[in-house]
Formats: structure tokens, sequence, C-alpha cells
């Protein structure tokens, strides 16, 4: 889920009164219960969240809209007895397009106006305002006084119907998404009720997927409940190799003792059964734990191989570090920014536009360093160093007077937010993965660019041997000039991706930068291939030693690690061949 | 690593001894000279006064003086024998923490908390004693050989480890650019008992001198002033003996030197020591100075900036890299005042500028002056 609607999720769930404040003179058993359907309402709010959004396409539905207002009108000043029988009515006017006024009047949002009895959902402003917006069309209506609207009463009985009543919608819609997560929250929050109701749904269910999910909650609830020993190992083994945090517990309940040193678990062999299952779902955990680990070390490998790769075809063919290379980045994530600027309504395609743009704009100003000031400290590395970081102080201040010294919001197009859910403890999030693919493909097609084409030629022939390729009639500058372009653009290409990871601020250089100087030490560069185990190898190191170290100290012993690396290797892993090595 | 553009090395039968007379007293008449008019003009004249000079003068020019120090040091290294360490911010912070670690015993129960033995961080952060590594810090002896010691030993192991496998050039660069940022990252942790984030700060006294008097503050600036003396005079007579030629043979062409028969690495070890203990001792006067050391001065950045005030003054002269880096300060201090936005602006253009026209140096410009008058 992407920032935006996080907000508006946090938002939401701010407005849930707390559970006190609904019935405060009750008794602790009602307020629990009242808890428990807030949390609910909760989790179906946060679960259901793009439901509500996909819902709010379907408005547009002109049918489904006159009944729905037809049916909810009749909310409007109807008494505590009258509601159940009208929320049967809103529930058959309006299926699933009832969905978000349920959730509304579920967390107490739910308002009609004086005037014209208007039904509306509420979101109270910060200055104590209403923002409504009408319930069946989730048109906006501005913000209103708290006088001039008036509450749609719920009671605890009410609550837990809306509750009955969105379980079913959800679990019997035809999407197939809305159903899964429904099923997800029943099983977390199991009652008498809601079995039934997953019953009831199972009988009809086609989707593999959710009928899993059903027949884990079933089992759960059989081993809560019932007393027969086969029936529970029956359940036992439905559990088996289930993934969901529920279920765990619930063994791990099962093979306890508490606090008298009692097992919770009369049954010994109901329990040994258990503890088998366990152990292997934790040994299932275990594995998906590496698993996300590795992906977290390849994903920020591949930022590092993305950053590294343009550094290294500098620093191959011309000797030169480049300490400018993590601002050209930086221009390459505010020409992301630009272009999302310019093209405000077709943020789908931004990243594909600033993928070349910013390659054109970093390339050219590489250019036009190269031309300007590199090229007279032909020969002297280290003045080039002194340069370049001169420039790149340059353009961060640039930048700081152009943009503002803050950070600026660049969007995730819809496609590369969410995540790639394999199972329920181990998901992709897309961004990362698509991330990586590109760095992936990014140097396949460079590796092309080196060695299927004549500037690749020309490039190798430099980088071995300066002057003799320039004794057979290569133009080493021009060489030199598009080198560095093309080194300076693909800074401009990491940008980009980064700005889909972290902020895009003047700064956004600088965080990266060293780790990428020391991919190439340590990747060497003679080929790509030092960058891409470098940059990747030294990503997966840092994020496995960082649950046991923790970040800083990583980072730190990595460092440490390369340093004494060179001692074995002075000049990394692919060391450079010919006379330009020394 | 040849570069024509540096200094060439002594030619003809000029003396250690020799080179040290030509230079030296004019140098040490210039320093002497501004410090003791400076230290005169804020002690004895009222401060109404046309000759009075503020104690912010006299802070300002302590640190100036700690900078050129600092500079010295680096033109030791990269001035004299090529090598460009992006790292001696490193070592001024370490020998400054060293000093602030003293200076933090020294509060003693006056601080915020009124712990006797505890620095304020540590009374926050919960921590019941004192670490192994802080005992022995209210010695002022103590404090001022740790100032010495520990950035000299850092240097020796990076030097041993990076010299003898004959790391060089850009590589090496980025190593010392690597390892100060390790130690900034290390340094902004809580755990590591430094003060994380905020450092140490908040000093009452030195030797029980109280550091907001003004006799204190122009005590410091001249104790700056006598340590860059003396740092130029042993620097100076280091380059012009038989082990500076050999160090500036080894910037020219280490492989011929090898060849020779000397063991350049060993030279560049020991080089190497003897820079990062100019930086230290800077740092450790440039603490009580300014009254605080924080994990940012690790940052590669002020590395960076070192080096520049070298390249402005020109490498290879010690009098080139003091008048850099008094004059890049001073224009730092002016530029931020009154134009703060330029001021990176100007300081990218100095790297650039000053790379690409100077590369001698404001000191190599006069020289060429000169060198064109007489001809």
């Amino acid at each position: 889920m992407d920032g935006g609607s996080d907000a508006a999720q946090t938002d939401k769930l701010r407005l849930c009164p707390k559970a006190t404040d609904v019935d405060p003179t009750g008794p602790m058993k009602r307020v629990r219960t009242t808890q428990t359907v807030l949390s609910l309402a909760q989790r179906c709010l946060s679960g259901l969240l793009l439901l509500v959004v996909m819902v709010a396409a379907s408005w547009a539905d002109a049918t489904g809209v006159v009944a729905l207002r037809e049916a909810s009108q009749a909310l409007a000043g109807a008494s505590l007895r009258q509601v159940p029988v009208i929320v049967e009515h809103i529930e058959a006017a309006g299926k699933e397009s009832a969905l978000p006024l349920f959730e509304a009047m579920l967390a107490g949002n739910l308002y009609y106006q004086r005037a014209d009895n208007r039904i509306v959902i509420t979101r109270q402003t910060e200055g104590g305002d209403y923002a409504i917006r009408d319930a069946v069309t989730g048109e906006s209506l501005g913000v209103v006084a708290k006088k001039s609207i008036r509450k749609v009463k719920v009671n605890n009985r009410l609550r837990s119907q809306l509750r009955a009543t969105i379980a079913r919608l959800t679990l019997f819609s035809a999407n197939v998404s809305w159903r899964k997560s429904a099923a997800t929250n029943l099983l977390n929050n199991l009652s008498a009720d809601n079995v039934a109701l997953l019953q009831e749904a199972r009988a009809v269910e086609s989707d593999a997927g959710v009928a899993e999910l059903i027949d884990t909650a079933l089992a759960l609830h059989t081993l809560k409940t019932s007393t027969d020993r086969k029936i529970r190992l029956r359940a036992l083994e439905v559990l088996d190799g289930s993934l969901q945090p529920t279920v765990r517990n619930q063994l791990l309940n099962l093979t306890e003792v508490d606090a008298q040193g009692q097992y919770r678990e009369a049954d010994a062999v109901v329990r040994t059964r258990a503890a088998r299952f366990l152990a292997r779902i934790d040994g299932k955990i275990k594995f998906f734990g590496f698993l996300e680990t590795l992906f977290f070390g390849l994903s920020l490998g591949s930022v590092l191989l993305l950053i590294a790769i343009g550094l290294a075809i500098t620093f191959g063919v011309m000797g030169v570090i480049n300490m400018a290379h993590g601002e050209l980045m930086m221009l390459g994530a505010y020409t992301t920014y630009v272009v999302q600027l310019l093209l405000p309504n077709h943020l789908e395609y931004s990243l594909l536009i600033a993928v070349p743009a910013a390659f054109l704009v970093s390339g050219s100003v590489g250019i036009l360093i190269e031309r300007s000031v590199i090229r007279f400290l032909h020969g002297r590395p280290l003045e080039t160093l002194l340069a370049t970081f001169g420039i790149s102080l340059i353009l961060q201040q640039t930048v700081r007077s152009v943009f503002s010294p803050l950070n600026r919001q660049v969007a995730t197009p819809e496609w590369m937010s969410g995540s790639l859910e394999i199972n329920s403890i181990f998901s992709l999030t897309y961004n990362r993965l698509y991330i990586f693919l590109f760095a992936l493909l990014l140097f396949c097609a460079l590796q092309l660019v080196l060695n299927h084409t004549s500037l690749g030629l020309n490039v190798r022939a430099v980088s071995q041997n300066r002057d003799m390729a320039r004794a057979i009639g290569i133009r080493t500058d021009w060489v030199d000039a598009l080198t560095f372009g093309l080194g300076s653009g693909i800074a401009g290409i990491a940008g980009v991706a980064l700005s889909q990871l972290t902020n895009v601020g003047p700064n956004l250089g600088q965080a990266y930068i060293i780790d990428s100087f020391m991919v190439v030490v340590f990747g060497g560069v003679g080929n790509l291939w030092g960058t891409l185990v470098g940059g990747l190898s030294l990503g997966v190191a840092n994020k496995f030693l960082e649950p046991t170290t923790g970040a800083v100290l990583a980072k730190i012993l990595v460092l440490v690690f390369i340093v004494l690396f060179i001692q074995k290797r002075p000049r990394g892993l692919f060391p450079q061949q010919g006379r330009a090595a020394e | 690593m040849t570069s024509s553009a540096l200094p060439a090395p002594l030619t003809g039968r000029v003396t250690a001894l020799h080179e040290l007379r030509a230079r030296a007293p004019l140098f040490l008449a210039i320093l002497f000279a501004t410090t003791i008019a400076a230290s005169l003009g804020n002690l004895l004249f009222p401060e109404d006064s046309l000759f009075h000079v503020s104690t912010y003068t006299i802070t300002l020019l302590g640190k100036y003086l700690c900078y050129a120090l600092l500079a010295m040091s680096v033109d030791v290294v990269w001035g004299y024998c090529g090598i460009l360490s992006l790292g001696h911010g490193a070592f001024f912070t370490l020998g400054g923490y060293a000093l602030g670690m003293y200076l933090m015993r020294q509060i003693g129960d006056r601080g915020v908390y009124g712990n006797p033995e505890l620095p304020d961080f540590m009374v926050f952060l919960d921590w019941q004693e004192l670490p192994w590594y802080w005992a022995g810090f209210d010695q002022f002896w103590i404090a001022a050989l740790m100032v010495l010691l520990v950035p000299g030993l850092l240097a020796f192991v990076f030097g041993y480890l990076a010299f003898r496998s004959r790391v060089v050039g850009v590589y090496l660069s980025i190593m010392t650019q690597a390892m100060t940022y390790a130690l900034m990252l290390g340094f902004f942790r809580n755990e590591l008992g430094f003060g994380g984030n905020n450092g140490l700060t908040d000093f009452k006294d030195l030797l029980g001198y109280n550091l907001q008097a003004d006799t204190t503050r122009v005590g410091l600036m001249f104790a700056s002033a006598v340590a860059l003396g003396l740092a130029y005079v042993i620097s100076q007579w280091m380059m012009g003996s038989k082990l500076g030629r050999v160090i500036i043979a080894i910037r020219d062409d280490e492989a011929r030197a090898r060849f020779i028969g000397f063991r350049t690495e060993n030279y560049k070890i020991w080089l190497f020591v003897y820079s990062a203990l100019l930086a230290a001792i800077a740092g450790a006067l440039y603490v009580p100075q300014v009254g605080i050391i924080n994990p940012g001065e690790f940052s590669p950045v002020n590395s960076i900036e070192m080096v520049v005030w070298v390249a402005v003054g020109g490498r290879g002269t010690l009098y080139g890299a003091i008048i850099g880096a008094i004059l890049v300060n001073y224009a730092k201090t002016r530029f931020t005042a009154i134009w703060p936005e330029a001021w990176l602006f100007a300081l990218g253009a100095l790297f650039v500028g000053v790379t690409v026209f100077l590369p001698q140096g404001i000191v190599g410009l006069f020289k060429n002056r000169l060198a064109g008058r007489a001809t």
C-alpha cells in the first residue's frame, strides 16, 4: 500500500471512538466486546481499504445508486428499533456498494444532514468541524459545523449486525481478493457467528486459496471447541503447514504449560502432534525469514549495483573517480520529480518517461563536466577527484536553490506499489522487485553495449592501452567524453530508481555514494562482473549482518572487511588487465 | 604517479639546515608577531579602545591556527609524498575526543545532573559506571598521551595495512574516506559511550583555568601558535633532510625509489603516522577553543575540505598549506555570515578553479611571478 492510502487509513482509525467513549457505564464484559468489535472494524477498515477504493469506482453504477439511496434514506431519524430492518434493506438494495456506508456506520461516522436528511460519511477536521461526503456516491460535500448534521444512532446489537453484514457482503462477494481479506479477518477474529457464516461460505467457495483459509479457520474453531480426540486430530491435520500467525499461536498454546505447571492441553496425543506441527511451522518461518533477508540484501545490492556501475565504467576507462556521481544521481531523481510535475495525469507512465529523460539530463551534465573540467586534468586522478567533489558541491547547492532544501514528494505508480504475496509471512514489495529486475536488465544492456558495439570496442581499447588506442586511430578524447556521459547517464537512471525507495532531496547523492565506492573497490574495474558480484554480495552481507549487529555496526564491519580484503587483492575481485593496471 | 605540476625535488647542495634557515625565521616572526599583538590587544586595551581585539577574534584566530596545523599535516603526506588522504578529519577528531574526554571529567559535579563521576550523557542514558576506556581521563597527562596514542595507532594500523599491500592513488583516497566514514557512523551511536549525536560539550575548565576567561582563550591561542611554529620547524627540517628527499622521491616515482633500495612502504607508514599526530594535536587544541566535539567532525566532507585548503595555498610548501587554511577559513567565516547560500558555490568553484588553473596554489602563482621577473 502506498503512502497516500496509509495516511488515509490512519485518518480513519483515528476517528474510531475509543471503546470507553461508546459505553462508559456498561459492564466490563461489554467494554471488552466493544473493543473486539472495534478492533474487527479497524482490521476490516485496513483490510478492505483497497476494496473501498474500488467501490468508489463502482459507485457510478446508476441503478444501484437510486435503490441504495432510497433504502438508506430511511436511516435519517429512524429509531433504534427500526434500524436493523433498514440495514437489511440497504444490504439488499446496495449489495457491495453499501459497504462504505456500513463501515462508516460501524465506526460511528455516519450522519445525516438536518436540512435535507441526506446520509453522509463524516471525518472530523482539525478545527472540530466535519468534512462530509455523500454515503451513496462518495461525492465530497465540503466541511460543515457539527450542529448541521445528526448522527445515525448505533448500539451494540446493531454493531454486531453490521459486522456480520460486512463479513457476509465481502465473504460472498464476486471479487476473490475481497473474499480473501474477509476470510483472513474472520480467521483472526473467530466467534460462533462467524463460524456459521464461514461454513456457509465454504460450501459455495470456488477459489482454492480462499477455501484453504476458510478451512483453516474452521479447523481452528473445531480444535478449540470440540472434545472428541479424533475430530481434533483431523482438524490438526488441516492446520499442518499453515503459516497464519493465528495458527501458530494456537499450536503454541496447545504445547505450553500454564502458571501452575499444568499443560494447557490435557490430551497428550493432541499435544505431541501439535508440537510436531509447531516445529514444522517454525522451520518454515525460519526458511522464509532467510528468504526475506536474502531479498532485502539483493534489493540493497541492486541499488548499489545501479549506483556503482556508472562509477565503475568511468573509473575503468579514465582512471577517474567521479565524486559528483551521487549528485548526478540526485539530478536523475529530480528529473523524475519534474516529469511527474509536468504530467500529473499520467502517473502510470511517469517512470517510463523519467528513465530516458534522466539519462539525457544526467548524461549531458556529465559530458559538460568532462568537456569543461575533467579533460584538463587528464592523467591527474587525484586532482580530478577534488575537482569533481567541487562540482558535487555546486550541483547540490544549485538544487537547493532551485527546488528548496526540503525533500520533494515523488509518487509511486500503482503498478509499483503493493507487494507480491507468496504466503502470509513472506511477500516481496513490487518496487524493490522491479528495481532488482531493472538493475539486472541495465547490467545486461551495458554488457551488450561494451562487448558488441563499436563504442564498446573503443571503450575497451582505451581502457586497456590509451596510447596504443590513439595510435590506431581511436579518438580517445571522444571516447572519454562519451564514457563519462554514459556513466553519468546511468547515474541518472539510478536516481530514478532511488526516487522510488527513498526521499528525494539535495542530500540523496551522499547517502549511498561511499557504499558504492566500496563496491567499485571490492569488485574491481576489470569488467562489469566485478561490480555485479561486488554490489550484490555487499548488499546481502549487510542485510545478513544487520539482525545480529544492528545497521550501523553492519556497515562498519563491511567497511573493515573491505580494508582487509584489499590486502589480499589490492585491485578488487576482477582487477583490470593491461597497461593501465600500473 | 608522476606529476609535473608538483614542486620539483630539491636540487644542488642545499642542506636541511640551510633550507630551514631560509624559510623558518620569516614565518615564525610573522606568526608570533600576530599572535602577541592580538593577545596584547585583547588583554591590555579596554573594550572601547581602537586597539582592542575582541575575545571572539582571539578564539577565531586560535581556531584558524588549529586549522593551519591540520592543513600542514595533510600537506606533509599529500604535497610531499603524494598520498591523498581524505580521512585526516578522523585523526583530528580523535585527538579532539581524547582531550574532550578529559574536559568532560573536569566538569565533575557541575553538570546538569550533578553526578561527580559520570558525564551528563551517561547519566541520561542511565549508565551506572564509567566504561573502562574512560578510566584515567581525569588525569591530564593520560589524556594528552591518548591524544597522540590513539590517532597514531590508527594511522599506523591503517598505513601498515594499506601501504604494505601497495594500495595507492585513488584507491587509497577512497579507503581513507571510508575509514573516517566508518568512525563517524560508530561515534553517532550512543552505545559507544562518547555522547552519540551531541558529542562532548559543556566544558568548564582546563587544568584548573576557566575556559570562558579571556586569559585562557589567549593562552590557548598562544599554545596553538607554539604548536604550529614547532610543527613547522620540525616538518621543514624533516623535509629538507635526506629523509625528506626520499619521501619526495617516492612521490615522484615510487617504483624507482623502491628499485633503488628504499623500503618505501616503511617511509610512507611513518610519515602517515607523523602526519596523523600533527592532525591529532590540532584537534586537541581545537576542542577547548570551540567548546564542543561531535561526530559531525568525522564527516568525509570535512576531510575533503582540508585538502582544498592545502590545494588553495599550494601543496608541497608548508607555509602554502598554512596560508591556504587561513584564507579559506576566513572566507568561510565571512561568507557564511553575509550570504550563506553562496558558500557552497564558492567552495565548489574553489575546488574546480584551483585544480584546473592553479595546480600549485597561491604560492605557486607568486613563485611564477617572481621567477618571471627574475629572467
